[in-house]
């Protein structure tokens, strides 16, 4: 992998080398590697994947049994033809007398092992497929809800795409192994049934036949990590370009802005010349086996004739056993191919197995206690007692704070980044625990109380407001199915979202597209507030956005702020000064303790920190440079002695 | 590149075909298809002679193999036959079918390996024509059609294409001539026995066809079904806290549970269309297979018939060797629906023409000083839901070392006026000019060289940051990216990076805020040295004194150019030479900030809207 290195940095002075660009594609191939060529048997995965397959142990027992009689079926096509040319179309022992209806016979069980071969056949590629089907939807179920309930901190820690790969590459690999696992069976019992066969009819001929075909076992085994290797290649060029076209297409206001077409135009077609240099390689390689797999079949049937018909002739060999030689080595080879191919399949299995263990292993700390009861919402009051917290161990991000929120009161939450505003209103919802202390709602402790009734009693807003892909009206009455339209009107007309929607193409049904990208951030901000609204909430959490909105939305927005906090205890992570100034109080936090309290008046004559930072003037306080916040700390820590 | 003269047809493509010309519509699409193949006739040469060849090698096997059967029979129905003569005949059987298998083995993987390549350079070719075409389609163009879609498009479409010639072009042939060969070869041997045998092929080519196609929707339906699924649990995984805030949970597991239930269903339904056609087949073949059994015992039994033991034998090989290519049918044909449906929806890509192109004959862009004017420029966006008109007269002119400040609404047309200076979009009406040429007039790379557009939203590439900020300009020295970037304000910040510029940012790099973002966006378009350069509102997730720094920086080095300032921050524009106040479209106020304030219009009541909270409490620092 010489090329990352080139592609790591621009050359600096050298004006003559190529603009490189960095395929963090290519990077990712160990990774691929590690994934497709390392795992071995684990035998804890196996135990625990059982776990899975028994809730449908007596289907997949019929299952196994339809394997079963399906291979011996396919045995047992070759053995009657076998047995009719030797019983009756031999000319040495042939018996004109009753030789037709012999022939009948024989005809008569050759349909009826059709019969079965067909029933048989179809019962295990249903039974099997739905087999498979039901567990990947079990365990992608279990892992799925799993993580509904596992710690917020997990799910912090956690990159949402690297879950969704194991909730689908991971459990698709599960699936195909189970699939391949019963059928291999098939494989195993028909080799075996082949080889049986063949030696009763003559040894000496089966191991001839033998040495033929065991050759394509090794061919297949020194040829299959080749091939890999080289689709996978050719799978990565190929996503290499997908990723160069994604890019240019998302892009392609800045490329022609910039007229950059001519250099990124040159750049894809090395892109796409890789691809093409190594999917041909790919088709070449894979199309190899093809070449090998039918030199082998009729060097096998040139033995059998040669060596088989000389046999006949010399009276040692039946020619019912010679035609049925000649039909068994054509059924050699599809197991031969299947089982090699199984084996990779067990790998990548087994690595799957561990990865989806790994998810359904993660603790549940966040639980409700056996005696907890529903949070009874008597007045909205919010206290914190003492609390300390923090993410990492000997670190709190809250040191020993205390505070309460009076009902219907509103109070600011103000501070630099990092000095645990949003710990505090993480702590309220309980997605984690506190280390010391106490956060009581309406006098209860939030972990004596029920979560899924916490939902019922505070409302959140988040920073960016996030909305899901469907109607507009689905995302305001989000959970709260006894709403209905009216409510949502009022809810939109409250927050002065009515209008836009209206606008929109089909109004409140109109389908929002991922995240909400139809619609502009004040617009999304207004109806997640709506939303809170609808789920009417005696306390409120609000997280305020940072990023700057023009005035007249501005003005809407702090308009809609002041009908939301209406008669609520509201918490509000604030970053304007209209909604710092409008709050009934203000909590400056740094480093995890709050350092001042009071209304905007009073904290601008203290003259402390808050007033410090509000006169520099910043559109949000999570703005101010680091340099300028260390500054005004020593500023107001000397005024203050 | 090959030259490519039979992508250039129809230019009406684009337009919405209907249902009823569907089916005249495909066969034209596979047949343009067929002629790009066309391009290729010494591979397509070769790849017959290759297919001939595996046809006639394939055949020979079962005949050798019911010659030597028949052979070997002979020593007991022949009173003549002399055994070593016969050991000699079989040998020579046996080496015929030997050779056979060798050279079946090497032309099926010729002709195989040659479709392949045809078809993978077809794929080629239409990624790179379907590549060019995207980067020169125009905004309008752009702003219609989903960027899902076109990817879709570029991977799935092609893909779809090139499999169709893979799998549905020569494999035609070769199924044609590989049957036809092999029935005309039993029709000689018995032709009733012949009938008899070859009556499972057209059951299993029916049902191989139908269980393509029910498959492949059955499969199209899954995969729907799969994506709305995925799209779920990303959103809730996303959307967590929310989840969790609303006690959720419960809902979402319903909403999982109807999606998952229904992909579910149609996996169920795929499997048993499967089963069944794959067991119809088989049925059919082994039961057409027990039938030749008894027809064909029968004859061997009738003394009067000289059919022998060794003709059935040569009549079982025959069905067994016929039988795969027949199943292939359709793979073949959905091969086909295949190639025909993504080659509608490539070919509507590629036959687009671009509304915004260089006039024939068009000349560079000739700069003398650098001034931009707007002569009565009327703009409407023409879509399906009629055109709407966005800018009405709209006259002004930004000379050299000036800055022009636009404000207005949401919606009155500012990103418009500033996307029609480096041609985005063309006006309906008027002209734009620099240096008094008409910019519709001269080399599109050679106005986009002379004008920056700084745009709200920043599209960081996902590659280093001075790759990023070199964009336009690959070939740039370090030193001038350095100092674009220590103008934008994000020297200081990237120096302390770990990777320093060599930081990968974009998609799946490190997170940037939008601050920042727009910083190196602005970074990026300073770099070119634009003549013209037009902020979009680019410094809203700035906060306000680092833009003052940032211009402050760029006064130095963009003194003689003519700046355009849009922003929602008066702030940022009061010290414009003229401001333009734009509302539905028009300009409604214009002059100097003092003017437009001393008017009392809407430029003052948005700077009391903006300014007054400040102003009362009297903070303001130095400003």
């Amino acid at each position: 992998m010489a090329t990352t290195d080139a592609t790591k940095g621009r050359p600096d002075d050298n004006k003559s080398q190529r603009p490189h660009w960095v395929d963090d594609n290519r990077a990712n191939q160990e990774d691929l590697d590690q994934q497709i060529f390392s795992a071995g048997y684990n035998g804890d995965v196996i135990r625990r994947f059982i776990g899975f397959v028994s809730p449908y142990r007596n289907v997949l027992i019929v299952g196994v049994i339809a394997v079963i009689i399906f291979a011996l079926s396919v045995l047992a096509l070759p053995w009657i033809v076998r047995t009719t040319v030797n019983d009756v179309l031999d000319i040495t022992q042939r018996d004109t007398g009753d030789a037709r209806d012999v022939l009948f016979i024989m005809v008569g069980l050759f349909f009826g092992a059709v019969v079965i071969h067909v029933i048989v056949g179809y019962l295990q590629n249903i039974i099997v497929g739905r087999i498979a089907e039901h567990i990947l939807i079990d365990l992608r179920r279990a892992m799925y809800e799993h993580l509904q309930r596992v710690s917020m901190s997990f799910m912090d820690k956690t990159e949402v795409g690297r879950m969704m790969s194991r909730l689908q590459g991971d459990v698709a690999a599960l699936q195909e192994f189970l699939e391949t696992a019963v059928v291999s069976i098939g494989d195993f019992l028909l080799l075996f049934g082949i080889v049986i066969a063949m030696l009763i009819m003559d040894w000496r001929l089966a191991l001839l036949t033998f040495a033929v075909v065991s050759t394509l076992a090794i061919a297949r085994a020194i040829w299959l990590p080749i091939a890999r290797r080289a689709f996978l290649y050719s799978r990565q060029t190929a996503s290499i370009t997908s990723g160069a076209l994604a890019e240019n297409i998302n892009g392609v206001r800045v490329v022609q802005g910039m007229s950059r077409e001519h250099v990124n135009l040159d750049l894809f077609q090395e892109k796409a010349d890789e691809q093409l240099w190594a999917s041909k390689r790919a088709a070449k390689i894979g199309l190899m086996m093809i070449a090998m797999v039918d030199t082998l079949s009729g060097t096998a049937m040139a033995i059998i004739i040669v060596v088989g018909g000389s046999m006949v002739m010399g009276n040692s060999l039946e020619i019912g056993s010679m035609i049925a030689f000649i039909l068994y080595v054509q059924l050699f080879f599809d197991p031969i191919r299947s089982i090699t191919m199984h084996y990779a399949v067990f790998q990548r299995a087994m690595a799957s197995g561990e990865r989806i263990f790994e998810v359904l292993d993660v603790p549940v700390d966040i639980q409700d206690k056996p005696e907890a009861k529903p949070l009874v919402d008597n007045d909205g009051s919010v206290e914190f007692k003492n609390v300390t917290f923090g993410y990492l161990e000997n670190e709190p991000i809250l040191k020993n704070i205390n505070f309460r929120v009076e009902p219907g009161e509103t109070i600011a939450l103000v501070g630099p980044t990092g000095s645990g505003k949003t710990s505090i209103t993480s702590l309220l919802h309980r997605f984690y625990d506190i280390w010391e202390g106490e956060i009581l709602i309406s006098g209860q402790d939030v972990r004596d109380v029920q979560l899924s009734s916490m939902g019922d009693n505070i409302g959140m807003v988040l920073q960016e407001p996030y909305l899901f892909s469907s109607t507009i009206f689905e995302n305001i009455r989000y959970n709260k199915f006894d709403a209905t339209r009216e409510d949502v009107v009022a809810a939109a007309r409250a927050v002065g979202a009515h209008e836009f929607i209206m606008r929109l193409p089909n109004g409140y049904d109109t389908e929002l597209e991922q995240r909400g990208g139809n619609l502009s951030l004040g617009q999304r901000q207004l109806i997640s507030f709506a939303r809170a609204i609808v789920a009417d909430t005696k306390i409120l959490i609000l997280d305020e956005a940072t990023a700057s909105i023009d005035s007249y939305t501005e003005l809407l927005i702090q308009q809609a702020l002041a009908r939301l906090l209406e008669g609520r205890t509201g918490i509000v992570i604030a970053h304007r000064l209209a909604t710092i100034r409008g709050a009934d109080r203000i909590i400056v936090l740094q480093n995890g303790e709050i350092i001042e309290t009071g209304n905007h008046d009073e904290l601008i004559a203290h003259g402390g920190l808050y007033a410090r930072l509000y006169s520099m003037n910043y559109a949000s306080f999570d703005d101010i440079p680091d340099e300028l916040i260390a500054e005004a700390m020593e500023y107001s820590r000397t005024e203050a002695t | 590149m090959p030259s490519v003269a039979s992508t250039t047809a129809p230019a009406a493509a684009s337009t919405t075909t209907t249902d009823q010309d569907a089916s005249g519509g495909s066969f034209r699409i596979l047949m343009r298809i067929v002629r790009m193949a066309f391009d290729y006739p010494a591979l397509l040469a070769v790849g017959l002679v290759f297919i001939i060849g595996a046809s006639v090698f394939q055949l020979f096997i079962p005949l050798l193999i019911g010659e030597g059967v028949t052979t070997v029979e002979k020593i007991f129905t022949d009173a003549n036959a002399d055994e070593n003569a016969l050991r000699q005949a079989l040998i020579w059987t046996a080496l015929g079918l030997l050779g056979s298998a060798v050279l079946r083995g090497l032309f099926t993987f010729g002709h195989m390996y040659i479709s392949e390549n045809i078809a993978q350079r077809l794929g080629y070719r239409l990624r790179m024509l379907y590549y060019e075409k995207l980067q020169r389609l125009s905004f309008a163009y752009h702003d219609r059609v989903h960027t899902g879609d076109l990817l879709t498009r570029g991977l799935l479409d092609i893909e779809g294409i090139r499999a169709f010639a893979s799998r549905g072009l020569l494999r035609v042939v070769y199924l044609a001539i590989f049957v036809g060969t092999g029935t005309f070869l039993m029709m000689l041997v018995d032709w009733e026995l012949a009938l008899i045998s070859l009556s499972f092929v057209p059951i299993a080519a029916w049902r191989s066809i139908v269980a393509r196609l029910q498959t492949s929707r059955g499969w199209r339906l899954y995969q729907e079904e799969m994506g709305r699924l995925t799209k779920i649990m990303d959103e809730n995984l996303k959307g967590i806290r929310v989840v969790r805030s609303f006690s959720a949970e419960p809902y979402e597991m319903d909403k999982y549970d109807k999606s998952s239930d229904e992909a579910f269903n149609r996996a169920f339904h795929l499997v048993g269309v499967r089963s069944k056609n794959l067991s119809i087949i088989t049925f059919a073949f082994l039961g057409v297979m027990s039938v030749v059994l008894l027809v064909g015992g029968l004859k061997v039994l009738d003394d009067n018939d000289p059919f022998s033991l060794g003709q059935l034998a040569q009549f079982l090989a025959f069905m067994s060797i016929m039988q795969n290519p027949v199943r292939q049918l359709g793979m073949v044909v959905a091969g086909w629906a295949q190639g025909a449906t993504s080659g509608k929806r490539l070919f509507e890509v590629l036959d687009q023409i671009p509304e915004i192109d260089d006039k024939p004959g068009a000349k560079d862009l000739v700069l003398t000083d650098g001034a931009l004017r707007f002569e009565h420029v009327d703009f409407a966006y023409m879509d399906e839901y009629g055109d709407e008109q966005v800018l009405t007269d709209v006259s002004f002119e930004a000379r050299p070392g000036h800055t022009i400040g636009i404000v207005g609404p949401p919606g009155s047309g500012k990103s418009t006026l500033a996307h029609l200076i480096p041609r985005f979009y063309d006006p309906i009406a008027g002209r734009i000019l620099i240096d008094d040429q008409d910019i519709s007039e001269v080399t599109l790379a050679s106005l986009r060289r002379t004008v920056g557009v700084v745009e709200q939203d920043t599209f960081l590439f996902t590659t280093s940051i001075d790759n990023n900020v070199a964009y336009g300009d690959p070939w740039a020295e370090h030193r001038n990216i350095e100092s674009a970037t220590s103008h934008a304000q994000m020297n200081e910040y990237v120096e302390r990076l770990p990777s320093g510029y060599g930081t990968l940012v974009g998609e799946r790099g490190v997170s940037l805020s939008g601050g920042q973002r727009q910083r190196l966006s602005i970074a990026r378009s300073i770099m070119l040295h634009p003549q013209v350069i037009v902020f979009d509102d680019s410094t809203a997730a700035i906060d306000a004194a680092t833009e003052q720094r940032i211009r402050a920086a760029l006064q130095e080095v963009t003194s003689d150019r003519a700046t355009i300032i849009i922003s929602h921050r008066l702030s940022s524009l009061m010290h414009a030479n003229e401001i333009l106040f734009l509302e539905g479209g028009k300009i409604v106020e214009r002059g100097t900030h003092a003017e437009l304030l001393e008017r009392g219009g809407k430029y003052r009541d948005l700077y009391e809207l903006q300014i007054r909270p400040e102003d009362d409490i009297n903070v303001r620092g130095s400003a």
